[in-house]
């Protein structure tokens, strides 16, 4: 599986050059480390550090197994290669276990990082991130309604995705219904809809735990506010895959029109990008993207707030940029919060929210304070 | 390029923001539109800049219907600066001006070596040269109006509608904007607040008060003593410039009845 992010054109790279300064000329704040030529060698470099973490993090866990060895492994299981027979439950669990877990894991970061790089130019609000819009309590009222009434059982190990998805799916439609005024499709609307709507949905959801036989319900719950790739399996990784790759290479294409509607609506119709047509396309990649990840992660919280301000922080404000080096960097991110989420406290496992929240808030704080950085125009 | 408005109307919520207001700008011309806070000047441009699809009415750009033209077709012969200054994100003041690239470039395409230089060349005529690497929220509410002047150039339009365009600059970038307006060539309509500042530097000057016109045509026609008193309720004495002759307006603080 490569990672999510290497066959993501970088072709708009020159839009920020534009003045015809040397790329390599120090940026006149001394906030933009990364110009132009930086940026091929960002993602480069984020790429081979993912390649690592990814081994390293297969290797890592109950039973340890190196990089070398879990690279050979990998490799035969890739290529058909032979495996020992007294090699076979370690194989076993490197490739039916933990890859599937940790590439979840990585695509899942890098598809929380570009969508919440998207909704936060979509709403111009720097507090947005990809649950802002109802999306998470939306996918939680749908898994804990299958669990709890057994529908969908046909379904049999997917019943509970499948339930999520849909949840998150007709949020995002409620949410768009209820916002949308004669066609217009205010940022500000549309947000205060999406935290007014999550609310009415962890409403819908305590009814549904209140009044449920079982506790099933109530650790489904924990299960889905907080976020696991406990249940990865290779069953529904190709479907995440295509989406999440297939939904971070559309929403970079949609890099300049993200600068644009940035900029305000008045002067994005100046511009020739409609912003109400717009903003309604980045609506339905997101809510897509958004939905497949919390039906097989729960809302991991954080990774969509804060990876967009710290790729900013470093590699400028253009949509294009961000959008190349966000996906690759919450991938290696998200890639080992999992492993600490199952190695700290083993046998137990923690929420990886939790973990998110411990390691973001501070490391978020610092970035902030660093001179350089106007967060949200203050 | 001609500019014509025709019978526009735009009516929100009811209430009849501009009335049957028909404005004609020939090519290269400067029109003024001057008028009370809320006369209905600054929804007047939205309906030009498509913000805003006006109620009824017909916008010509040449001999083109401009609600008939493909969004992105219409911003690379219109270009505007716009109030709608706030903006969230740190983008460079260059990473801006490039964005006016934006109606001819397709997705993220990027900016060719002329498109460059014509950038280079609209921040050093605007005198913004110098901060083109500073973040675009760390500069001061003049600077900030220079960039989206910039950026409006860079479009390369035929016709540029500016919104209150001498809106916190100094006196010396206030005459230099307008002089470079009445040099570009471009067809201009503009919502200007100094009367004098209008009757200097536009060819006509259109006066609208709750929506409608209510008087059009050179300034030292329009810019009356009556006119001023009727529509703004100031009481001005009109004298001539003494070196150009156009008319000028002294106010006279406190007497005023």
């Amino acid at each position: 599986m490569p990672p999510p992010s290497t066959s993501i054109p970088t072709a708009g790279a020159d839009a920020f050059a534009a003045a015809g300064v040397p790329s390599d000329a120090p940026a006149g704040d001394g906030c933009r480390p990364a110009a132009r030529a930086g940026l091929l060698l960002v993602c480069g470099a984020l790429t081979l550090v993912l390649l690592a973490s990814v081994v390293v993090a297969i290797g890592l866990g109950p039973a340890v197994v190196t990089p070398a060895q879990t690279a050979r492994h990998l490799w035969a299981a890739l290529t058909g290669g032979r495996v020992g027979a007294d090699e076979v439950t370690t194989y076993q669990i490197i490739w039916q276990i933990r890859t599937p877990r940790v590439l979840l894991a990585a695509l899942v970061g890098a598809g929380l990082s570009a969508v919440g790089v998207a909704i936060q130019a979509m709403v111009r609000n720097a507090l947005a991130d990809p649950f802002v819009l109802g999306v998470s309590s939306g996918a939680s009222v749908g898994a804990v309604a299958v669990t709890v009434t057994g529908g969908l059982a046909a379904l049999g190990i997917y019943a509970v995705s499948t339930g999520a998805f849909a949840g998150a799916l007709a949020a995002s439609l409620l949410v768009h219904a209820a916002s949308a005024t004669r066609g217009a499709l205010s940022p500000l609307r549309l947000v205060l809809t999406g935290v007014a709507m999550s609310l009415g949905f962890q409403a819908v959801m305590s009814l549904i735990v209140y009044f449920a036989p079982d506790s099933e319900a109530t650790s489904m719950v924990l299960y889905w506010t907080m976020g696991s790739f406990g249940a990865a399996t290779w069953g529904a990784l190709p479907v995440v895959a295509v989406v999440v790759v297939g939904g971070v290479v559309a929403l970079h294409r949609q890099g300049r029109v993200m600068d644009v509607l940035a900029l305000g609506d008045e002067t994005a119709a100046s511009l020739g990008v409609g912003p109400d047509r717009h903003r309604r396309r980045l609506l339905v990649l997101v809510s897509l993207v958004t939905g497949v990840m919390v039906a097989v992660s729960g809302a991991i919280a954080f990774v969509g707030l804060v990876m967009p301000h710290v790729v900013r922080m470093l590699a400028g404000a253009t949509h294009a940029r961000v959008l190349a080096v966000a996906p690759l960097a919450g991938a290696v991110f998200m890639v080992w919060v999992d492993l600490a989420a199952r190695t700290v406290v083993a046998p137990r496992e923690l929420p990886l929210g939790v973990i998110t929240a411990l390691v973001g808030v501070p490391v978020f704080i610092a970035l902030m304070r660093r001179k350089g950085y106007t967060f949200g125009g203050r | 390029m001609e500019l014509k408005l025709d019978g526009l109307c735009v009516v929100t919520d009811g209430r009849s923001l501009v009335r049957d207001l028909s404005l004609k700008v020939l090519t290269g011309q400067v029109v003024g539109l001057v008028g009370p806070n809320g006369s209905g000047k600054s929804t007047a441009l939205r309906c030009v800049y498509r913000a805003l699809r006006p109620s009824s009415g017909t916008i010509w750009v040449g001999d083109r219907d401009l609600a008939r033209l493909p969004l992105r077709h219409s911003a690379r012969t219109i270009a505007a600066t716009t109030q709608d200054g706030a903006v969230d994100f740190d983008f460079t003041v260059e990473e801006v001006v490039a964005l006016g690239r934006a109606p001819h470039l397709r997705g993220n395409q990027a900016l060719g070596a002329r498109e460059r230089a014509l950038c280079v060349s609209a921040m050093e005529r605007l005198d913004i040269g110098h901060l083109a690497h500073r973040g675009v929220l760390t500069l001061s509410g003049g600077e900030r109006q220079r960039v989206l002047l910039a950026r409006a150039l860079v479009q390369e339009p035929d016709i540029l509608i500016l919104d209150e365009p001498t809106n916190h600059l100094d006196v010396r970038h206030q005459v230099e904007l307008l002089a470079l307006l009445r040099a570009s060539g471009l067809t201009v309509l503009v919502v200007l607040h100094d009367l004098n500042l209008a009757a200097a530097a536009c060819d006509r000057i259109g006066v609208l008060a709750r929506g409608s016109l209510v008087a059009s045509g050179p300034p030292e026609d329009v810019l009356t003593a009556e006119l001023v008193a009727d529509v703004f309720g100031v009481t001005a004495s009109v004298v001539p410039h003494p070196l150009t002759g156009g008319p000028q307006l002294l106010y006279s603080i406190g007497s005023s009845r």
